[in-house]
């Protein structure tokens, strides 16, 4: 059946059973492949998307109860002001090692500065924890979204 | 040294290219190759009218930072600014492009000289061709941004006005070309970004599993969940007719984890309905022997090993029993360590497309060159008939140094001719299809004279083998410190059977030896009186050389004194005794991949486990760090994962022939709020540059039990780390 999905600001229609995962009818039907597989569990986080502005797991988030929500992905997260902010900072600071989780990463981080726009280690602790690295790119992580928390102060 | 002669001609050779380009194509012989045969590398470098430069990258990015470091090393001699440098990846051949396995930390000490010299050779071209346009003698040119200057004259000009005269010049004489003084380089040295980083963060398609063709279909392929197990019979019709199910096949494999078991794949136009269709598989399998293996029978089987007369020696040197008979002091202790899986976040997947008896592969391999004789063989096709492509990779870690999904791949797609197929695996797939790093049991004992000497070593390794000899990554190396240091040691191993595909996981072997060895000499130090960096620095003695095999360089006793000092002084180890009471220091050496690492940890028990407050690093990996940013961020990555394997719960067990662990939640990671400080140092020696993306992973965990030991009293023998082992 047709559903209607508000993605990146452009409504877009998926002929797909309203179980599909958004993940991968992002993936497989809209072609955009930004959003990453990684357990299929919610246990990662390499799905990461905004739904009305919330970080929320692609894989867990059956496409019937996403109609009608805004959903950002990270082919669009640095029209914000702070995907802006943090997606700078994370090519500033070379945070990608590998690469593979970094979009699921950079969606929870400007959740994160969107609504903190100060967050303390505790608040990124809080915010990433449900975000794998496999490379371990933790120190980085938290050196640019403090970074990014910076550039906003200043700005 | 079995460097083949080139004449120049083969060299290099620089020509036209549409456009008014100039193509160098530069082929150096690789010296001293650990492979055994000579090998040649073949760079390209590709000027452009307005000065661009297009540089190679020949190996596989996994993120250790060859993609952007091995063209680097060529923009460098080439002379040339990194901000007119474009990288484009290679395809993988290795007739053309020799190595390009991404592995055991080789990159950089395999082409730290012949990439520079391939760079330097078309630096020499279009010197020469700036020389005979002004009639002026090539040594008193100089170069720079791209640029060939004439300080007498002061005139200049760029390197793609220069095409058309460099292509017409001879190509020089390999012997005769200069490299940079280390005091002049200006992008080697300087800390550069991935070249892939702005795309990653853009979420740009770069992955295997981001790679599409028109007309692809996507298929997952349920195998036996005990290795080795064949197929018996499966509701293929059932299943054929569910929803978005374009092909249900079977598979026949060859029986062996490298290449092919038994499996059906269903193939969709949609991965989602090819995995839901897989819940609906019923598969009956023939288990045969294999159902018969279990982490239990294996642990069973090891302390029964341990108590009696080992399979054989690794290493026999002095008079064990008369130094044991003879000693002031024993020590004994048995170690054991679990099988671990890799979980790279991206999920083994490769892209396939036969057609007219050749096939083209898309793959997030390590290891291309095997993945060809593998598909060769499975598909009966002569290597030349399969391209393989590099994507870029979503993790290595050893994984896809094996490349059974690329066999996979291919066997559907040959199914399917003229139809593109993607194969991905599901998370517990991956989980539970891996080669895993094997298991191991230790029981060491330890001689001390009067003075708590170390008079003699013993080791009986109980490890997994097959025909008398250690399966894949369960070798104990006969060098094993502090083998090879003193006169009296006995290395001895006992095999288990399995059926467990063993493979490498970063700094493979060196992962697990590093903890016992390193987490006992600890127990040995505190035996004799003394601390670990101590009792090493006694057991290294003079600085001198000891040999480490024909295709290794040999251990050099004073660059391991070197990081050992080093890290003894920024880690304030003589003050450890002044922390707060259940707080505590440990520290560890190892070298491994060539390089030599030494590490202090500081750690306390939070809510009952293990919190690590800091880890210093202390490394020499040479005269240069290449990128400098690059190697820390190898080391932090190294570091965390190290832990990672101590305490965040990953151990791989198996009932029954199969994997029991399915996911992140029962195979951990470690996670941000896991994250120590880590300040990372290096030593620079006047030795050639060798690789960072392993090194620093081993000395970690022991580092971390002996900190646990000095913090609370309790002395870690088994991984992985749990609160029991506290209560």
């Amino acid at each position: 059946m047709a559903i209607s999905l508000k993605v990146n600001g452009q409504t877009r229609s998926v002929e797909a059973d309203p179980a599909k995962p958004l993940l991968w009818a992002l993936r497989e039907d809209l072609d955009m492949v930004g959003t990453k597989f990684g357990c299929g569990a919610g246990l990662c986080g390499a799905c990461t998307v905004h739904i009305d502005g919330n970080p929320a797991r692609a894989c867990q988030t059956p496409i019937g109860e996403a109609q009608g929500m805004a959903i950002t992905t990270i082919e669009a997260v640095a029209k914000s002001d702070a995907g802006k902010r943090i997606s700078d900072a994370w090519v500033k600071l070379d945070v990608p090692q590998c690469g593979y989780c970094q979009a699921g990463q950079i969606m929870s981080a400007t959740a994160l500065l969107a609504t903190t726009p100060n967050p303390s280690d505790e608040d990124i602790d809080a915010a990433m924890m449900g975000n794998l690295c496999r490379c371990s790119t933790y120190v980085r992580i938290r050196a640019a979204i403090k970074d990014a928390a910076r550039a906003g102060a200043k700005a | 040294m079995n460097a083949p002669i080139l004449s120049r001609r083969r060299f290099l050779s620089a020509s036209l290219v549409a456009g008014g380009g100039l193509l160098f194509d530069l082929n150096i012989p690789l010296a001293g190759a650990a492979e055994g045969a000579p090998q040649i590398l073949t760079a390209f470098v590709r000027i452009l009218p307005d000065n661009r430069v297009i540089i190679g990258a020949k190996n596989a990015e996994i993120g250790q930072g060859a993609k952007t470091m091995l063209p680097m090393l060529i923009a460098e001699e080439l002379d040339v600014d990194w901000a007119q440098v474009t990288i484009e990846q290679t395809h993988a051949d290795q007739k053309i492009f020799g190595g390009q396995t991404a592995g055991g930390s080789r990159t950089t000490p395999r082409e730290w000289l012949p990439t520079r010299k391939a760079g330097a050779a078309a630096r020499a071209m279009l010197v020469a061709a700036a020389a005979q346009i002004w009639g002026v003698a090539p040594a008193t040119l100089k170069t720079g941004s791209g640029k060939v200057s004439d300080p007498a004259s002061g005139r200049s000009i760029s390197y793609g006005a220069l095409a058309a005269a460099a292509a017409q010049q001879p190509a020089p004489d390999p012997a005769t070309l200069t490299l940079k003084d280390p005091k002049d380089f200006r992008i080697i040295g300087q800390s550069i970004g991935g070249v892939d980083t702005p795309a990653i963060v853009a979420g740009k398609p770069l992955f295997g599993i981001d790679f599409k063709l028109p007309g692809m279909l996507f298929a997952v392929l349920e195998t036996c969940p005990a290795f080795g197990g064949t197929f018996k019979s499966a509701n293929l019709d059932e299943v054929k007719a569910l929803p978005g199910v374009a092909h249900v096949l079977t598979i026949k494999g060859d029986g062996t984890p490298e290449s092919l078991f038994d499996g059906v794949a269903i193939l969709s136009t949609s991965w989602w309905s090819a995995n839901q269709a897989r819940e609906a598989l019923k598969i009956e399998w023939d288990m045969g022997a294999v159902s018969g293996f279990s982490t239990e029978g294996y642990a069973a089987q090891a302390a029964q090993r341990l108590k009696g007369k080992a399979d054989g020696d690794i290493v026999r040197a002095g008079d064990v029993d008369a130094a044991f008979a003879a000693a002031a002091k024993t020590v004994s202790a048995q170690y054991d360590y679990p099988f671990l899986a890799h979980g790279t976040l991206e999920p083994q997947n490769c892209t396939a497309l036969f057609k007219d008896g050749a096939i083209e592969i898309w793959a997030p391999t390590q290891n291309p060159e095997s993945g060809r004789g593998l598909v060769a063989k499975a598909l009966n096709l002569p290597p030349d008939k399969i391209r393989i492509n590099f994507t870029r990779i979503g993790g290595g870690f050893g994984r896809r140094l094996m490349n059974d999904y690329m066999v996979q791949a291919a066997a559907i797609a040959a199914q399917v001719p003229g139809v593109p197929v993607k194969l991905l695996f599901n998370r517990q797939q991956d989980i539970q299809r891996d080669f895993y790093r094997p298991a191991g049991w230790h029981g060491f004992r330890a001689a001390l004279d009067k003075g708590g000497k170390l008079t003699a070593f013993h080791d009986h390794f109980v490890t997994f083998g097959k025909d008398g000899k250690p399966v894949r990554s369960a070798e104990m190396p006969a060098t094993e410190i502090p083998a090879g240091l003193i006169d009296t040691v006995l290395l001895e191993q006992s095999f288990l059977a399995t059926n467990m595909p063993t493979g490498w996981l970063r700094a493979p072997g060196s992962n697990a030896l590093a903890f016992v060895t390193q987490a006992f000499l600890d127990e040995v130090a505190q035996a004799a009186g003394k601390d670990l960096p101590t009792l090493m620095l006694e057991l290294l003695g003079e600085p001198r050389e000891l040999p480490r095999g024909p295709n290794a360089p040999p251990f050099v006793t004073g660059r391991a004194k070197g990081v050992i000092e080093k890290v003894v002084a920024m880690s304030g180890w003589a003050d450890r005794g002044k922390l707060p009471k259940g707080r505590g220091k440990g520290f560890a050496f190892y070298y491994s991949h060539m390089g030599y690492f030494a590490e202090v940890l500081e750690v306390a028990l939070v809510d009952g486990m293990p919190k690590v407050a800091t880890v210093w690093v202390a490394g020499d990996v040479g005269s240069q760090i290449i990128n400098p940013m690059n190697a820390l961020h190898q080391a932090q990555g190294s570091v965390i994962e190290g832990l990672g394997q101590a305490l965040a719960g990953q151990k791989i067990t198996q009932v029954a022939g199969a994997v029991e662990q399915a996911n992140f939640d029962t195979h951990p990671l470690q996670r941000i709020p896991d994250t120590p400080q880590i300040i990372v140092e290096f030593v620079k020696t006047d030795y050639p540059p060798t690789g960072m993306g392993e090194p620093a992973l081993p000395p970690v965990i022991p580092a971390l039990v002996n900190a646990l030991h000095a913090a609370t009293g309790k002395r870690i023998r088994t991984l992985p780390i749990v609160p029991e082992m506290f209560a």
